[in-house]
């Protein structure tokens, strides 16, 4: 049980991590990682959102799509997820706005995060996360927290850049993207072949 | 009974949970409605709503906020007519100091026509872009390179590209400026939307160069400054420019000038 729930840990955050090594999640990792701080409330974001979307279509996955049309599941998942964002932006806005006042620009953006339905999608399939719909929240939630150490990684990478004078064709855009692959590189180079 | 099995079975099961969910959120919208600022909303109403960005802010939501912090004068915004700057200085219990209407202008005549041109440009499509290779395609270093990149800023469609040079629509320009910075020749003013006349040229070449380079271009020949009667125009660095609050649009000048460059407008 607990081996189960290290190894769900080290393998979704670390070893498969989504944005290193699955490249999801793309988008929000290279648009809002250029200050360390919007990072982390990108991150938190995402750990959130991933944590209960995981667990709310794992939920109709068991109840309505299993074994009758599994072929709707994206679909579907990509409706709870968007209607999910809605309703946790409206909560948070009404019962915790501070919270939301960190989060609240990042939230709807996570509305059309791949990483997310992949998380949902990736947990069904995963030997370990399929069993039970806390150990499905929980992947979500691994997946999620490494996440957020890459996007805080590589904020910290765009920081040491935006101090360098980069020669001029490579300003902006092109030095991100090289950037992001040097540190997925390192990333994997450390933590490639260990298997869980 | 198949058909009934593989359609509308998971058609009524995606249909029920949308449904659900929208059910769930149109709930949801009213429990945790939160109250905003009527102030606010009502200031927001006032803006034009373009999101155009011409006052420096991220959008008219943005300059709404600013406005209603006291951060940006209530008249921030060119697209609001009087009567709504007056509506925002009374919610806000200030007064709205008198605003210019104004519109933007392209001050260049180089058309296809009028301007030699120096290569043919077949590089990506942006004036920066044009500029950065020899100062782009026409021979005169003030001339408009006609590929729009002030048309692709503008957010209310007033700006077009007519045989090579760009123009604005004043019945849909709204005056935000936008289109200034997106110039890399920095031809287009904001003229006040009471001028009569103004000059269609920017450049500061010698007459002799103007006059080689452009079939329209101001050679800076002072005909202009001397006819006026007011003193409105004056020719400086080759170039006649004309002081729209001085000008009483008598229509001396453009009679009178041999090139035909100052325009009613």
């Amino acid at each position: 049980m607990i081996l189960d729930i290290l190894a769900i840990f080290l393998s979704v955050a670390l070893v498969d991590n989504y944005v290193f090594s699955q490249t999801l999640g793309i988008c929000p990792f290279l648009g809002v990682s250029s200050k360390p701080s919007t990072a982390l409330g990108m991150g938190l974001a995402v750990t959130f959102v991933m944590t209960m979307s995981n667990a709310v279509t794992r939920l109709v996955f068991d109840l309505l799509l299993k074994g009758r049309f599994e072929y709707l599941q994206t679909v579907v998942f990509i409706l709870i997820i968007a209607s999910l964002v809605q309703l946790i932006e409206m909560m948070l806005k009404k019962l915790l706005p501070s919270l939301y006042g960190a989060l609240g620009i990042y939230l709807p953006l996570i509305t059309t995060n791949c990483a997310v339905l992949g998380a949902a999608t990736n947990a069904l399939g995963d030997q370990r996360a399929s069993a039970n719909i806390l150990f499905s929240s929980f992947y979500g939630f691994s997946a999620a927290i490494g996440f957020t150490i890459a996007i805080l990684i590589f904020a910290g990478v765009r920081a040491r850049i935006d101090e360098e004078s980069v020669p001029e064709p490579f300003r902006g855009t092109p030095i991100t993207l090289i950037g992001a692959g040097i540190t997925a590189l390192v990333f994997n180079g450390l933590l490639a072949g260990i298997k869980f | 009974m198949v058909l009934l099995k593989s359609i509308l079975f998971p058609a009524l099961a995606v249909g029920g949970l949308a449904l659900l969910f929208g059910l769930l959120l149109a709930v949801a919208s009213r429990v945790f409605a939160v109250k905003t600022n009527e102030r606010l909303e009502k200031i927001r109403a006032c803006l034009p709503g373009s999101n155009c960005g011409g006052c420096g802010y991220a959008g008219c939501d943005a300059l709404a906020a600013a406005i209603h912090q006291g951060n940006a004068p209530c008249n921030a915004c060119a697209g609001v007519s009087d009567e709504n700057v007056r509506i925002i200085a009374d919610l806000l219990g200030t007064t709205a100091s008198k605003t210019t209407p104004r519109r933007a202008f392209v001050q260049c005549a180089g058309t296809n026509e009028n301007a030699t041109k120096k290569y043919d440009y077949t590089g990506i499509d942006d004036c920066s872009a044009a500029v950065r290779l020899y100062g782009g395609a026409k021979e005169c270093a003030y001339s408009c390179t006609g590929l729009g990149s002030c048309v692709k800023r503008c957010k209310n469609n007033a700006l077009s590209i007519k045989n090579g040079v760009a123009f604005v629509d004043p019945s849909l320009c709204n005056g935000c400026g936008a289109c200034i910075s997106s110039c890399p020749k920095n031809l287009i003013v904001l003229l006040p939307r009471s001028s009569k006349y103004a000059v269609a040229c920017s450049s500061c070449d010698k007459g002799a160069v103007t006059k080689s380079q452009c079939k329209a271009g101001c050679v800076g020949c002072r005909i202009c400054e001397k006819c006026c009667p007011e003193g409105a125009i004056r020719v400086e660095n080759g170039l006649a420019v004309i002081d729209q609050e001085k000008c009483t649009g008598c229509g001396l000048c453009p009679n009178k000038c041999p090139r035909s460059i100052i325009v009613p407008v």
